[in-house]
């Protein structure tokens, strides 16, 4: 359907042309990423796996709030010892020896077997832990998962900290190297599974908490004051795709008056639209937007959907 | 304009049943289902389904990214509940301790005792080496800071095993002490280094059961054989139980990825990790206990016939408790 590149095109339209390659490139990334699980209602849920950025980013969190909440409690028990005038660390040093000791082995445990499936640091990324199979997460699983993670980042840490005269440091390095497969497992297939995921028969998605935000056009009401000021003419309302609208909707919901007022001018220059004496950029964006969605979606009932501005 | 907007009267309809959704689900993720009042248990299922025909057709019909990516995440968080587990943490530890950890042990027999010979086999080894000739001890002995050498005099050696004065200070420290001392860290590496086919961790098992044999036989050599085996097996048999059966979760997973039989590869290891979790988490629990045992029982417990009572008191325990036969599980017999 799109248009052939002609050797003649401008450089502007060259330019355009291989932000589109960009935009379809990253999509099919995502699409590789993306699992659909067909719930018992027949209707498809799409799962978007986490990538190992995400991932990463999750943990690197939750091991700074595992040891903030460490830090503060060894604190609080040795002010509390104090207090009490007991001398020495023999019951001070037990209380934190125990303490240590769950929180080391449990706390990603006792958070992904909470009903939200994350931990801290997942939940601020918006990741969650679900069985590969769509069925419920076992604590069995939760907890192979979260064991395994021994041999992800123990392993490479305590090869890389490993003391000692120069064949040590070689053993280090090699054993570092080695481990590292297990480290960086999440890279090397598909799904971004780490060793413990895998063992698990779990993954981690992406399921991020969305608000539901006013409908734009509804800021518009039909028969309102300023609805018959604007009258776009079919070829107007056909200069643009459905990934502009979608651009257009994040300008509208999240842009400064500033960028608003320069896609404004943007799009009134594409489908020459002559500016009337008082029109503010906002209206003038939502009424466009609200013609666009208009347009688009009574042509995606026939079943023609027009992916961008390239499409005929 | 918007009255021509079908997506828009389309969401008009439904949004205060999404609504009403999205403010169930939060109630329960936050409360659980015993925070939901029988009114909205009685809605959750038909505004779920509602939600997820919505999904289908806002997919089609609406142009609104933030429509449907809303769905999306409400349907999702709808499913998991729905769908999600039913039993609360409690239930989940009685389960475990009741019949899941047993379970699992007893489907573990054939990695326990190859875990079992791994350990005492090098133990074995190393015992009748050193006996033959000490020199070898410091093969296997590599803890620099330990006066417990050959160099040591008995009377010195003899001294390390009973605690004349006792304080509740020192008691505490030594269990602290054990649980600082990496042994949880330990089994938990056994298990975790059976992904790499067992081998890591069977020569971890037969390290550590090298330097048990070294540190018997020098006792031994001195004639406080029998004293270092009650000094060592009163926390000793839940330690190294524990221990040998990390070793065997190891196994499980090794053998699981290196010898899948007809199931692919990536079924076997899931069918055997949950198992073999359950035996390390079980490991964990143990060696909580041993440091118990360690810290206080070793310390309070000065005579060689009580400490050995105990030792064969909890071994038959952890056998009867692993290995009592005819206990059926919930889901039918094990």
């Amino acid at each position: 359907m799109s248009r052939a590149p002609t050797d003649t095109a401008p450089p502007a339209c060259e330019e355009a042309r291989r932000a589109r390659q960009r935009r379809k490139a990253w999509q099919a990334r995502i699409d590789r990423l993306t699992r659909e699980l067909v719930t018992p209602e027949g209707a498809a849920l799409h799962l978007r796996i986490g990538t190992f950025g995400e991932r990463a980013g999750a943990f690197l969190i939750d091991f700074i709030i595992q040891w903030t909440i460490g830090i503060i409690i060894i604190l609080a028990i040795a002010w509390g010892t104090a207090r009490l005038g007991l001398s020495g660390w023999a019951i001070g040093g037990a209380l934190i020896g125990v303490f240590v000791f769950f929180l080391r082995n449990f706390y990603f445990v006792w958070f992904e077997m909470g009903r939200r499936a994350a931990t801290p640091g997942k939940r601020i990324v918006g990741l969650r832990v679900t069985a590969r199979d769509g069925g419920e997460l076992k604590a069995e699983a939760v907890l192979a998962r979260n064991f395994m993670r021994e041999i992800e980042v123990g392993l490479p840490l305590s090869f890389l900290f490993m003391a000692g005269d120069e064949l040590n440091a070689w053993i280090g390095l090699f054993g570092f190297l080695w481990s590292g497969v297990f480290m960086f497992f999440p890279l090397l297939n598909r799904d971004r599974l780490r060793v413990g995921d895998l063992v698990a028969g779990t993954w981690v998605i992406h399921a991020p908490k969305t608000k539901l935000l006013k409908d734009i056009t509804s800021a518009r009401p039909p028969g309102g004051a300023a609805e018959g000021s604007f009258a776009f003419s079919p070829a107007q309302v056909e200069a643009y795709g459905i990934h502009e609208l979608h651009v257009l909707e994040d300008v509208l919901r999240r842009s400064t008056p500033t960028v608003k007022g320069e896609v404004a001018a943007r799009i009134r220059q594409k489908i020459g639209w002559q500016a009337q004496p008082g029109e503010k950029d906002l209206d003038f964006l939502e009424a466009y937007y609200g013609a666009l969605r208009a347009r688009l979606e009574q042509r995606m009932l026939f079943g023609e959907r027009k992916e961008d501005k390239f499409d005929r | 304009m918007s009255d021509l907007l079908k997506s828009y009267r389309f969401r008009e309809e439904r949004e205060a049943d999404w609504k009403a959704l999205e403010a169930i689900l939060r109630r329960a993720e936050t409360g659980g289902v015993r925070a939901l009042s029988d009114d909205q248990m009685m809605a959750l299922p038909g505004l779920y389904r509602q939600a997820v025909s919505s999904l289908s057709v806002a997919r089609s019909i609406s142009l609104d990214q933030n429509v449907v990516a809303y769905l999306e995440g409400l349907c999702m968080r709808g499913y998991f509940f729905v769908y999600g587990p039913r039993t609360t943490l409690a239930q989940k530890a009685a389960d475990f301790f009741r019949h899941d950890w047993p379970a699992a042990v007893r489907s573990a027999g054939l990695s326990t005792l190859l875990a079992f010979l791994c350990l005492f086999g090098a133990g074995a080894l190393s015992f009748s080496l050193c006996m033959t000739d000490m020199d070898w001890f410091w093969t296997f002995q590599t803890g620099m800071f330990d006066m417990r050498t050959p160099n040591a005099s008995t009377d010195y050696l003899r001294s390390t095993l009973y605690s004349e004065e006792v304080y509740a200070e020192d008691m505490l420290a030594a269990f602290a002490a054990q649980l600082f001392s990496h042994n949880s860290r330990i089994a938990l590496f056994a298990f975790a280094l059976g992904f790499a086919f067992g081998l890591p961790t069977a020569l971890l098992l037969m390290y550590n059961g090298a330097m048990l044999g070294a540190f018997v036989a020098l006792f031994t050599d001195r004639g406080l054989g029998y004293e270092v085996t009650g000094w060592l097996m009163i926390h000793g048999v839940t330690e190294l139980f524990a221990i040998i059966l990390a070793g065997a979760a190891g196994f499980m997973i090794g053998g699981a990825v290196a010898f899948p039989g007809r199931l692919s590869r990536m079924a076997s290891a899931r069918e055997a990790g949950g198992r073999a979790a359950q035996v390390a988490l079980g490991c964990v629990v143990m060696l909580f206990l041993a440091a118990l045992l360690e810290g206080f029982g070793r310390q309070l417990i000065n005579v060689d016939a009580v400490r050995y009572t105990i030792a064969g008191g909890t071994l038959v325990i952890w056998l009867a408790y692993f290995y009592r036969p005819g206990r059926p599980g919930p889901g039918g017999a094990s």
